[in-house]
């Protein structure tokens, strides 16, 4: 047993980290609510290779595991790179051109109408995915009105009111399969926007005066950051048991370990995003400040393959087989 | 990143398991009586001669110092196996096994390891720990116990508190103030105290538990010798914090590996437990928080093994170990309030939950109060993290 980043991942983690800081700075991210996905800048995620990190190499992929994927996720997390990053992840293979960042691939969870659709306005191709498998459909197909306010501003929203069967691209196995790893892509990106939420109060707590002194000596601060870096490293380990599990160096059902994962990244993220808010104080609840960014985010996330109330239902469950 | 275990980390677990099957059914049960504090005595070291004899004693301790020497690894398999095994626990031999022990193989003399720890190992010597002061709680470093130089010996006159099994201790590690002029931590000294010296005054502390390992313990004018001192004369307090860097990340191994097994028991227990014409695990809350609380223990074992990992890699855990106690201590507490909300009536006595259950989960309530409190409360621990890990100011102590 060795549960330590290897320095491979170390390498790939700092990799990602130093792109993200170069190209998707805030001013960068903010620009998209206005603009739209930057194209251009997905473009070069998918020349690092993140979309095709797990695809085999005969398939033109970087034949990488889900455990280096989940260490790529957790940075652009961390720096809130907007965009349908884990369905365009988990189309690569299924849907051409998704690999290469030329489609840009959303997902939804078959429901009945009217309902809410993360990210098709950037997305070319919308994957549906149901008890019996996944179902492509073109983006312009899910018709309905684009939200004005979306609850994350860099989250487009389309209320959908009915959505199209659509194509099969694969069958139900390959459904659950889907539904598994997105999930736990979801739950690294959830851990990068713990990160990302704590990093920034920290450094606020650090620098902002008050009384005289860094509001960061009081303890009433210091310990809800202490708080915050507690829930990211028991999260951080969640996640990374969940990514070595699938990729089948693990001690426990790959399920088992996914549900884990996303049920603590739902709360995590979600607690670390409300007291980034609370360190900023009057200037957390602006606009300007990026901390309301971080928790816009995690309320989005939390919602994306598989809701942490409705998995811890399902862990109980197994408590009492 | 990699979760399974080794090759020879299957063995060493396959190894114990055989002995353990083979020795356990001739293991009593723990003594009824929480209180009679020779039995449990007797029990808890006749447990650690078995283990002795088995070469599973001081399994991390250093092979020239009698101990196994394994692996943090090997430590971590070893603790989850006895624990699922529902072998005895350390119990009065912590303070010898897991603090004491470890700080004389850093620090002791010759004479004074090769006096003391074979008989940890076996299970013949009892050690307690006389740190803790009422007047210094966190602020350990504030300890006033004074110890006077009188030629060969210290005169050592003063008060310890949460000694825990004093009262059948043989040997205590004594903090005293030597100098009482030098800055605190600098006026410190480690002492080796036999509990058989005349002056020294025991008396029980009941818990709110009930039970009674808490002692306090008074010392009038106790003559400790000075071949007792281990390092340097008002040296204590490095000689103290040393103990810290043998911890690997393994200190709640047990805990969490017991935690799963209440919690499951619990979800057992509310289908059982029927309020109005439903039971108590028809309510869909009730069910989220049991998945919720399953979902952060099974985080906090693979914490555990990240911790241990590193451990493994560098010798050390770092603030990793208070992130740890701190996240542990409130699931526990989150876990006592749901068995309050489950158990109903049933948890009105400690020990008896109306035949819903063999396990103690009255008690467990109360116990989990401690674990925001031991070795370090929860609001140190926040500080450590706070400080040491993200560099946030130090604050005023």
């Amino acid at each position: 047993m060795d549960f330590e980043l290897s320095d491979d991942q170390q390498a790939l983690a700092e990799g990602v980290a130093a792109l993200c800081a170069g190209r998707f700075a805030m001013d960068a991210v903010r620009a998209m609510q206005a603009d739209g996905l930057d194209r251009g800048r997905w473009s070069e995620l998918a020349e690092t290779g993140v979309f095709a990190l797990c695809l085999d190499e005969a398939e033109g992929g970087v034949g990488l595991g889900w455990a280096e994927a989940a260490v790529v996720f957790e940075q652009l997390g961390a720096t809130l790179v907007p965009g349908p990053l884990v369905a365009t992840t988990l189309a690569a293979g299924l849907v051409e051109g998704a690999a290469d960042g030329t489609v840009v691939v959303a997902t939804i969870e078959r429901s009945a109408g009217p309902v809410n659709v993360e990210h098709v306005a950037w997305a070319d191709l919308v994957v549906i995915s149901d008890d019996n498998g996944l179902w492509s459909a073109p983006a312009a197909d899910l018709v309905g009105a684009e939200a004005a306010h979306p609850l994350d501003p860099l989250t487009p929203v389309r209320r959908v009111e009915a959505l199209p069967q659509g194509e099969q691209i694969a069958d139900a196995a390959a459904a659950v399969d889907w539904r598994l790893r997105g999930a736990l892509l979801t739950s690294a990106l959830q851990l990068g926007v713990s990160i990302g939420a704590t990093d920034l109060a920290v450094a606020y707590a650090k620098e902002r005066e008050q009384f005289g002194r860094p509001i960061g000596k009081f303890q009433a601060v210091k310990h809800r950051c202490a708080d915050m870096v507690t829930r990211v490293e028991v999260l951080r380990a969640a996640v990374y048991a969940a990514a070595v599990t699938l990729d089948g160096r693990g001690v426990d059902s790959p399920q088992r370990s996914v549900s884990v994962a996303k049920i603590l990244a739902s709360s995590a993220a979600a607690a670390c995003g409300k007291d980034c808010i609370q360190v900023h104080g009057g200037m957390g609840y602006t606009w300007e400040v990026d901390a309301h960014l971080f928790l816009k985010r995690a309320w989005v996330l939390d919602l994306a393959f598989g809701e942490g109330d409705e998995l811890a239902e399902e862990l109980a469950a197994d408590l009492v087989s | 990143m990699d979760l399974r275990y080794t090759e020879e980390e299957e063995h060493f677990r396959d190894e114990l398991r055989t002995w353990l099957s083979d020795v356990l059914p001739d293991v009593a049960p723990v003594p009824a009586d929480h209180t009679d504090l020779v039995a449990r005595r007797a029990y808890d070291t006749d447990w650690q001669r078995l283990l002795h004899d088995a070469s599973y004693a001081g399994i991390h301790w250093p092979a020239e110092f009698g101990g196994r020497g394994s692996t943090p690894t090997e430590h971590l398999i070893f603790l989850e196996e006895t624990e699922r095994a529902g072998a005895p626990y350390v119990g009065v031999n912590f303070v010898g096994q897991l603090h004491a022990g470890p700080t004389l193989i850093a620090e002791a003399s010759e004479e004074q390891r090769s006096a003391h720890l074979a008989p940890i190992l076996r299970g013949d010597h009892v050690w307690c720990q006389g740190f803790s002061e009422p007047g210094s709680g966190s602020d350990l470093a504030s300890l006033s116990t004074r110890a006077i130089d009188d030629g060969d010996d210290y005169v050592v006159t003063g008060q310890k508190i949460w000694t825990s099994f004093a009262q059948v201790a043989d040997y205590c590690e004594l903090l005293v103030r030597t100098d009482p002029d030098a800055p605190k931590h600098k006026g410190i000294t480690w002492v080796i105290m036999p509990m058989d010296l005349p002056g020294i005054e025991i008396r029980p502390i009941d818990t709110a538990l009930g039970s009674g390992e808490f002692a306090e313990m008074f010392l009038d004018e106790v003559r400790i010798p000075k071949a007792n001192r281990v390092g340097d004369e008002n040296d204590g307090w490095r000689v103290t914090n040393v103990t810290f860097s043998f911890e690997r990340g393994t200190a709640f191994i047990s805990e969490v590996i017991s935690s799963q097994r209440l919690l499951a028991d619990l979800a057992q227990v509310a289908r059982k437990v029927t309020r109005r014409s439903a039971t108590a695990w028809d309510d869909m809350g009730i069910r989220r928080e049991l998945g919720q609380l399953d979902a952060e223990l099974d985080a906090l074992w693979s914490l555990t093994k990240r911790n241990v990992s590193q451990a493994q890699r560098t010798g050390m855990v770092g603030p990793g170990g208070s992130v740890f106690k701190l996240a542990y201590a409130d699931v526990r507490k989150r876990m006592a309030d749901l068995a309050e909300q489950i158990l109903g009536r049933a948890g009105l006595a400690i020990g008896d939950t109306l035949d819903l259950s063999d396990l103690d989960h009255v008690g467990e309530r109360i116990y989990t109060l401690t674990l925001t409190i031991a070795a370090g409360t929860s609001e140190i621990q926040r500080n450590i993290i706070g400080e040491r890990l993200l560099g946030l100011p130090r604050g005023d102590r």
